[in-house]
Formats: C-alpha cells, sequence, structure tokens
C-alpha cells in the first residue's frame, strides 16, 4: 500500500503550518526594522522623474569609457580620412567641387554641422532605443520602472530625455574633432549667428530624435535590431545632408525633394544654418516646424507605443 | 502626461481616510477586492479566456495565497491588481483604490515581486533598493541607509557591491523582495516566489515571509505548489482555467466539499469488473465512486477498510491490483474533487 500525502521538498525539514519561524542560516530573523523602521516615502512625479534621471546617468558613468569611445571613433575616422588624408592626396577635389561648388568652402565647413547631425541622430536613436530593447526583451525588467508611483507617460519621457542628452553631448563631441583634425589650409569656416537659435536646434534636433528611438524601441522586433542601422540609420544619414548641403542638391532635383522627407536633412541643415550661414540652407521655418513638431508629435505616438507595450 | 499626481501623496493615515471614503462600491478596510474580474487576451491566435470572473476579499495583514496550475490565471490576476496589465471586465480595488481609475495611487502602496527577474541588472545589490528608495521619493541619504536596513536584513551583506546579474537564485528573489518592501508597501504581492529554487532555498524564504506576516504586512501570493499554500497562506482560493474553484482558510476547505480521503486503485484489467460502486453502497461515509478503464477511484470520509475490500472485490474477478493510493485529506485531494483532475504542477 503506498500512502501518497503532499510532500515536502526534499531534504527539507517538514514546516508544519503556522510552526514559529526557525532562523534558518539566510533568513532574516530582524524584519522588525524591515517595515516599521524605515522612513516613510512621499513621491512626487518630479522626486521620482529625478531619481529615474540619476539612475540612467549612474548607469551611462559606468559604461562611461565605452561610451565615449563609440561617441568619437566614428566622427573621428571621417574627419580623419576627409580632411585630412584626402586633401594629402589630392582627392577632395572633387569633394569640394561638388560640395561647395568652388567657391573656397572647405569640407571641413560641410562636414562639421553634417557630423554633429550625423552624431546627434545616433546617439539620439540608439541611446533611447537600446536601452529599451533591452528593457522590453527576456525578462522585461522595464516592469520594475513601470511600478513607480507616476503615469507611464512620465517614465516614456524620461526615457526620451535621458536619450535626448546623449544625442546633445554626441552633437559636441564632434565639435573639438572637426575644429583640430584636419590637414592645412583645410580648416573649417564657422562662427555661431545666433546662440540662442543653436540651442534650441540643439535641444529641439535631441529630442526629436529620442522621440524617434522611443518609436522605434517600442516598436521593434528585439531580434531585428541590425536592421536599424540597415534600414534607417545608413540611409537616414547617407541622405541626410552630411557630406553635402541641401541646396547643392539642386542639380538632382527629384533627390533633393525625396530628402525633404528624411528628418535627418533638417538637423543637418539647422545646424548649417547657425554654424556655417556662408552656405545656403533650407528656410529656418521649415527647419524648426520639422524638428519641434516632429519632437512633440513623434514624441507623443511613442509615448503611446511605450503605454501599449508596457500595459497588456 | 497627467498630473494627478503632482501634489504631495496623502500619508498613511489619509490614504486611510481616502479608503473609508472611497464609496460603496470598495468595502472600507479591505486591502484587495476584486468583482467579477476578468481578463481576454487578443492574440493573433484568437482570444484567451485567462481570468474569467475572480472575486476576491483579502483582509489587511492576512497572508492570501492564490493556488493553481500554471496557466490557472495567477499571473494575470496579480497583474491586474498591481496596474500592468489592464482588465478587460470586472473591478478591483487595493487599499480601497481602483486599479484602473487610479493606478499611480495603487503603485504607491503596493510592493510587487514578479515571477520573472526584474532586477535592474546594470545595477548593483545596492544600488537597486537605494533607487527603488528614490523612486518612491526618499531622498538619496535615506534611501541609502534604507538599503542598508534591507541588504542586512535579507541576508545579502556581503553580496552588496554585486551586480544584480551575478546574484544565485535564491539572493535575487530574495533582493526582489527587499526592493519591493524599500517604500513600505501597505500589500505585498508575490508571484510564484520560491519557483525554480532549491529545496533549502525555499524553506528559508518561507521563514523569510512568515517574518513579514508577523509583523503585520499583508501578502498575496500565488503559487503551484500545494504544500506551500498550505505551510503560509491564512486563507487560499483555488484557482483553475480563470476561474475560483474554492476559498477559505485550509481547515475549511478539507472540511467542505473536499474533505474526502481519495482513495485510487489500478487493476491489471477492465475496473468495470469489481462494480465497486455496488460494493461499497451501504457505506454511508462513501461520497463518489469512479471507474474508469483500469481504476477505481473512491472519495470518503472514513477510509478504514476500503482498500482492502477493493483489493479483495478485485481478486474474486480475476484482478491483480497493480497500484493504489490513499490520500489523505489535503489540497491536494480538495483539487481533485474539485476539478476530477490530478493536480498537475
Ligand atoms: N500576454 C498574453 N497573451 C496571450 N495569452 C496570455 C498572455 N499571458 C498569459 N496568457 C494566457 O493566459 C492564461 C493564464 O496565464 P497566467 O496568468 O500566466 O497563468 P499562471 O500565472 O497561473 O500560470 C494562460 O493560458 C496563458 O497562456
Ligand atoms: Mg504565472
Amino acid at each position: 500500500m503506498t500512502t501518497t500525502t503532499p510532500t515536502p521538498p526534499p531534504g527539507a525539514p517538514s514546516p508544519a503550518p503556522g510552526a514559529p519561524s526557525s532562523s534558518a542560516a539566510a533568513a532574516p530573523d530582524r524584519t522588525v526594522a524591515v517595515i516599521t523602521g524605515a522612513p516613510e516615502p512621499h513621491p512626487t512625479t518630479w522626486k521620482t522623474f529625478a531619481a529615474m534621471m540619476a539612475r540612467e546617468f549612474r548607469v551611462l558613468g559606468r559604461n562611461a569609457p565605452s561610451t565615449f569611445i563609440r561617441s568619437v571613433i566614428q566622427p573621428l575616422l571621417w574627419v580623419f580620412v576627409f580632411t585630412y588624408v584626402l586633401p594629402k592626396i589630392g582627392a577632395a577635389g572633387s569633394f569640394e567641387a561638388g560640395a561647395a561648388r568652388g567657391n573656397g568652402t572647405t569640407f571641413s565647413t560641410i562636414l562639421l554641422p553634417g557630423l554633429m547631425a550625423s552624431m546627434l541622430l545616433m546617439q539620439g536613436i540608439l541611446g533611447t532605443t537600446f536601452p529599451l530593447v533591452m528593457e522590453f526583451s527576456w525578462q522585461r525588467t522595464i516592469e520594475d520602472r513601470a511600478l513607480a508611483p507616476v503615469p507611464l507617460g512620465v517614465l516614456a519621457f524620461e526615457k526620451m530625455v535621458a536619450g535626448a542628452i546623449q544625442g546633445f553631448v554626441g552633437a559636441l563631441i564632434v565639435v573639438p574633432i572637426v575644429l583640430f583634425v584636419h590637414a592645412s589650409g583645410q580648416s573649417p569656416h564657422a562662427h555661431v549667428t545666433n546662440w540662442f537659435l543653436l540651442a534650441l536646434i540643439l535641444v529641439a534636433a535631441s529630442m526629436m530624435t529620442a522621440a524617434l528611438g522611443l518609436l522605434l524601441g517600442t516598436l521593434m522586433d528585439p531580434r531585428k535590431m541590425q536592421m536599424l542601422f540597415a534600414v534607417i540609420l545608413l540611409p537616414a544619414t547617407m541622405l541626410g545632408c552630411v557630406y553635402y548641403p541641401w541646396s547643392a542638391l539642386h542639380s538632382i532635383r527629384w533627390l533633393q525633394i525625396a530628402v525633404l522627407f528624411n528628418p535627418m536633412i533638417y538637423i543637418s541643415e539647422g545646424l548649417r544654418s547657425v554654424l556655417t550661414p556662408g552656405i545656403g540652407h533650407l528656410a529656418t521655418w521649415a527647419i524648426l516646424l520639422v524638428l519641434v513638431g516632429g519632437a512633440v508629435l513623434i514624441g507623443y505616438l511613442g509615448t503611446i507605443t511605450f503605454r501599449r507595450r508596457v500595459l497588456n | 502626461m497627467t498630473d494627478s499626481t503632482v501634489q504631495a501623496p496623502p500619508s498613511k493615515a489619509e490614504a486611510a481616510q481616502e479608503t473609508a471614503a472611497a464609496g460603496p462600491d470598495s468595502r472600507p478596510g479591505a486591502a484587495i477586492r476584486t468583482d467579477d474580474l476578468r481578463k481576454t487576451y487578443t492574440t493573433s491566435r484568437g482570444n484567451v479566456d485567462a481570468v474569467r470572473g475572480i472575486s476576491l476579499d483579502v483582509a489587511p495583514g492576512e497572508f492570501f495565497g492564490l493556488l493553481g496550475p500554471n496557466g490557472a490565471g495567477k499571473s494575470t490576476t496579480i497583474g491586474m491588481l498591481t496596474t500592468l496589465i489592464v482588465p478587460t471586465g470586472g473591478r478591483a480595488w487595493v487599499s480601497g483604490i481602483d486599479v484602473v481609475a487610479n493606478p499611480v495611487g495603487v503603485k504607491r502602496t503596493i510592493g510587487v515581486v514578479p515571477q520573472n527577474n526584474t532586477l535592474d541588472m546594470q545595477l548593483s545589490v545596492t544600488e537597486n533598493l537605494e533607487f527603488r528608495g528614490r523612486f518612491f521619493g526618499l531622498s538619496r541619504r535615506d534611501a541609502l541607509r534604507r538599503a542598508d536596513q534591507l541588504v542586512n536584513a535579507f541576508g545579502l551583506t556581503d553580496r552588496r557591491r554585486a551586480m544584480a546579474t551575478d546574484l544565485s537564485g535564491g539572493q535575487a528573489r530574495r533582493l526582489m523582495i527587499a526592493r519591493a518592501l524599500v517604500h513600505r508597501p501597505d500589500v505585498l504581492f508575490l508571484d510564484e516566489p520560491t519557483a525554480g529554487l532549491d529545496p533549502q532555498t525555499r524553506v528559508n524564504l518561507w521563514d523569510t515571509l512568515r517574518a513579514l506576516h508577523d509583523e503585520g504586512q499583508t501578502i498575496l501570493l500565488t503559487t503551484h505548489y500545494m504544500e506551500e499554500a498550505e505551510a503560509l497562506c491564512d486563507r487560499v482560493a483555488v484557482v483553475d482555467h480563470g476561474l475560483v474553484l474554492a476559498a477559505g482558510t485550509i481547515d475549511e476547505l478539507k472540511q467542505g466539499a473536499g474533505a474526502d480521503t481519495v482513495i485510487t486503485v489500478r487493476y491489471d484489467g477492465d475496473a468495470a469488473a469489481v462494480d465497486a460502486a455496488t460494493l461499497l453502497d451501504g457505506r454511508p461515509t462513501v461520497g463518489k465512486v469512479e471507474t474508469e478503464g483500469d481504476q477505481v477511484r473512491v472519495f470518503t470520509k472514513d477510509p478504514a477498510g476500503i482498500l482492502g475490500e477493493l483489493v479483495t472485490a478485485g481478486a474474486r474477478a480475476g484482478l491483480t491490483v497493480r497500484d493504489a493510493a490513499q490520500l489523505k485529506p489535503s489540497l491536494e485531494t480538495v483539487f481533485l474533487t474539485l476539478t476530477g483532475r490530478e493536480y498537475r504542477e
């Protein structure tokens, strides 16, 4: 006769229901402090938001060396090849002719706003998308943050701000690189015409790229991350008026019109309009409309898709 | 972004008043209440009715268990109570606050330990606790002090600087519980807290949970381990296929419908030949007799002698007993009686 009763796990002392808790090695017997002896929390939306930002910067700071290298290597190589190597071996003439139409503008003058925009886009999108994709996949660690006492929109906004700051810094890192790395006579001709406008464009552009990152990070299948580079970042950059000003595209009229759908050009042309005013650029109103309007609209959409991803 | 939350949150006393004033629907004082709560997931392969109308009432200070096999709808229920899953029917309140109407209010009063490991993998043990405190409005100093306190209380002192990725299963689980307690929640939700842990670690965790309960912490725990619900919970709701089959204290459940000892005998041939129903007809303590294929199952208040009779009757019919089992009244027999199915873990 076999008698089957619910068995306690093998090897475990059978804990009778309601038995006084025996204090095993790892078990706490000091939990009295756990509930009663603790400070009473008083959360507010702002305090929670600030704490979440502090968490992002704690993590970023920890990864600072690799983040920094990621945002320096690419612009450094570009600038080195295009404003040092190519001029030295006499191959840059075609660029100057094509890009600035021989009016004596150096290629680095074109490249300064272009590369800033390119890095801003890349860091802004990746800085938002990568963490999101990680937190949404596998164990869904996002759930932890989603349980913080704020509306989910605040969490989405916080993710955007964190990404935007990375985009902003990414753009600034380009400046000294372009200013100092070039062959003699190849220095960029840049001066800021309107600091306020520069700040506005940088901030709006950072927020717009982060909003794109939020949208992508909440819509994208994490297994298809490589597609992000091939389908979005690379085309956006190559056709984003990074290596040539928009005005120079007039000889390929259809392309000049087609690229207007690329949000990237409003960043590069926007920076061009305040940094290198000597070069023709898109109308300022169009730039601001797209950057500010885009940040708001895409940010709004991203918040909706974010909520949808978090909630079931 | 709504801003219902900018003002300072109510203190516990104010929150209690709020609870009392929360209207006739939300019974004042209930830590958790659900009313015909439902969830249907819409998927590309059709609809899944994960929770099909669950009503619960958990009192403050109670240790309440949701017991059911995998896929019963336990996690979905916890998800709805903790605001991350939106119900498709019914209503629910935690500390008197409606989970759909005021999710932020609910999030302030709850601590959650989900089934999956949601520790912040980019942070250390202490930092996981520190930032949880800061998310809930503690100053950096208070949050660090609180983290210290919890690290010690949960036996993680020598792992305080370790990254969350480097913890063992048991350590991670303890840290998740500690983290859920940082902000002194009114209600602690634990979704299968000991699943996948080795037996010793599990028993240690039970001690931890009992100690919390002794301190007055309201706890809702889900589990698919019968003995876990039996060892820990004041009251249990047995759930399966999105419905509550029975609820009550362990004793009530055992006294109730499924209060029987279950005797199962398997023969080496068709059990119908034994005609067990007729055989046991005269016994008033026998509830139900089921014959199915090569096996007979008897539900009885008084098991004495029945097994012997079944063996003898089998021999008379030319059958040998292959296997016999006698289950004392337990949650397992309750489940068996309620569903007619063996409890599958
Ligand atoms: N996101 C989802 N989409 C579709 N079906 C789901 C989802 N989550 C859970 N389910 C289904 O709902 C049922 C209940 O699941 P769950 O609540 O996780 O059960 P338990 O936690 O008791 O194991 C299962 O059949 C499960 O497959
Ligand atoms: Mg589950």
